[in-house]
């Protein structure tokens, strides 16, 4: 890798492999903002944005996004300054990067490294950093607040990722993203069912249970959007931040939704595979089922923050400790058996 | 144990029921109502702005005088004889000139009460509700459909119509006194020719004093 940087030939591609899942995530992030506000709306028997750009006020997140880029850039006083101004573009970047090992076709990965799942992993623990980052820097005893439950939060929810990731990668046994999802190809399962990793063992459907459950918490979505809790926190850690760097921790939190609910996608419901099997195949259908399978997630989890209240912090701290780990740790050894023994 | 599984099984239940309402909810129709563009029928009766037809107002001043917050000022002019001002639609007979009819919408509690008094059904209320103004002397509503000039033509008319009448009332009672003078002289001398009847003599001095 070193050597690519230090070598001006390779800068091009480089940088265009790099605005591919930039672009990626700011157009997904415009229609996601939209999108959850006409969930919402849908959900609460309104309509949502119906006026800017005509179509069911599809130019409404295009319009707050211009309304932001406009906006005073304001720093408290007895904030500390650089930690303040640097937070929110360290979150978008723990976000960004993990990117790189998403396999979004079969034509385009942005780095097809042996230990994908790893890095993806940590890489996103830099969230819990800029999290804590921004909230001691805003000198705000909310926003402070907001920052210790995040980071007790994704510190926790952590283990039950990883530990069903782990189950994942026991039955695929790969830690590249790329081979995991090629392995899923076919329509061979029971006959009928496509060769995707949920359907091949009883106990991963258990497995993305406890996955689903835990990336809601990573990503800060109701019930357990805690660091961020608006009715009692006023936004967490959130609160100070104003204008272009607000909107850079909402674009973040989207694209942490959106990269999570793909390996979602990859690890469960076989990537860019085609349900039907070759029909439908190739690199542009690929990606559009990928897309597809990433969508519906993000379009659940909308679902359930208009659904659920949210959890209190020792209910939060219960739910992950005495309940999804050990299930996950459980779950891990009982697909290993079944592993073995089929 | 048993009751981690029963609790367990409850929460389950109870999220995907709250999930199955949600969803129900999110293909269920909308309630909103895209207010300028769309607007909500107002119910039979609804009270909101009032209207005059002043093509049917008689000038009766009943309106006025049902108002409970004085917001109808109605001002009229006797028409003269050589008017005729037609009927209304529901045929009664219009008397006068309507030089003011004003009403003050500032002013209005929309009780309804002046709705109902009218003969002629000529103010009521329309469905009409956006009519708010800067200016709270844009909310009086001026309902009389003559000009200033015609206004003032009308009036002056009326005024010598009327001092002509007094006139001429004047001068018939001054004839009637004069011809009842007459009579009772000639009565009188009656009375002396004949040493008549003191009672009628009473009776026709009873109108006399009424008449003074």
């Amino acid at each position: 890798m070193i050597h690519f940087a230090a070598n001006t030939t390779y800068t091009l591609p480089i940088l265009v492999h790099a605005a591919i899942p930039l672009t990626l995530i700011l157009v997904y992030a415009l229609v996601a903002i939209w999108g959850e506000r006409k969930v919402a709306g849908f959900i609460q028997d309104r309509l949502g944005p119906m006026r800017v750009g005509g179509w069911h006020g599809w130019a409404q997140s295009i319009a707050d996004l211009l309304k932001l880029l406009q906006k005073e850039d304001i720093v408290p006083h007895n904030a500390s300054r650089f930690l303040f101004k640097f937070a929110p573009f360290m979150m978008f970047a723990a976000s960004y990067a993990a990117f790189a090992v998403i396999p979004f076709s079969s034509a385009y990965i942005g780095s097809n490294i042996n230990i994908g799942v790893f890095y993806l992993l940590a890489v996103t623990s830099l969230l819990t950093l800029s999290i804590i980052m921004a909230a001691w820097a805003s000198n705000n005893k909310w926003s402070l607040l907001g920052g210790m439950r995040s980071a007790a939060q994704m510190v926790s929810y952590e283990v039950p990722t990883i530990a069903t990731v782990l189950t994942v990668i026991v039955v695929a046994g790969s830690l590249n993203l790329m081979t995991v999802t090629e392995m899923q190809a076919g329509n061979d399962t029971l006959g009928f069912l496509p060769n995707w990793l949920i359907f091949q063992n009883p106990f991963l459907i258990v497995a993305f249970g406890i996955f689903f459950v835990s990336i809601l918490a990573e990503a800060h979505r109701v019930p357990f959007d805690l660091p961020e809790s608006e009715s009692e926190l006023v936004a967490g850690y959130q609160t100070e931040y104003s204008g272009i760097r607000w909107a850079m921790f909402m674009l973040a939190e989207y694209a942490d939704m959106l990269l999570l609910s793909l390996l979602g996608a990859v690890l469960f419901f076989g990537g860019w595979n085609s349900p039907f099997g070759d029909f439908m195949g190739g690199p542009v259908w690929g990606f559009f089922w990928f897309m597809l399978k990433g969508l519906l997630l993000v379009f659940v989890m909308m679902w359930i923050r208009w659904t659920l209240p949210r959890y209190r912090v020792d209910q939060l701290m219960h739910i992950c400790w005495s309940i999804l780990i050990p299930l996950s740790f459980i779950n891990l050894v009982l697909v290993a058996l079944w592993e073995v023994i089929f | 144990m048993l009751y981690v599984f029963k609790e367990g099984w409850n929460t389950f239940k109870s999220i995907f029921t709250g999930m199955g309402i949600t969803i129900r909810h999110f293909f269920g129709p909308s309630v909103t109502l895209q207010y300028p563009t769309e607007k909500m029928e107002l119910p039979k009766g609804a009270r909101a702005k009032l209207h005059v037809n002043i093509d049917d107002c008689i000038g009766c001043n009943l309106c006025a005088r049902a108002c409970p917050v004085n917001c109808i000022h109605i001002e009229t002019v006797k028409a003269t004889d050589d008017v005729d001002l037609g009927k209304t639609s529901t045929g009664n007979p219009k008397r006068f000139w309507l030089t003011q009819f004003d009403i003050d919408m500032a002013k209005c509690m929309y009780c309804d009460f002046c709705v109902h008094p009218c003969p002629t059904d000529c103010i009521y209320m329309v469905p009409e509700y956006e009519y708010s103004e800067v200016e709270r002397t844009n909310l009086v509503y001026h309902f009389s459909n003559l000009e200033p000039a015609m206004v003032a033509e009308v009036k002056e008319k009326a005024e010598e119509e009327a001092e002509r009448k007094k006139r001429e009332r004047e001068e018939k009672m001054r004839k009637q006194a004069e011809a009842k003078k007459k009579k009772e002289q000639a009565k009188k001398k009656e009375a002396e020719n004949n040493g008549g009847d003191e009672k009628d003599d009473e009776k026709s001095s009873n109108p006399k004093k009424e008449d003074s």
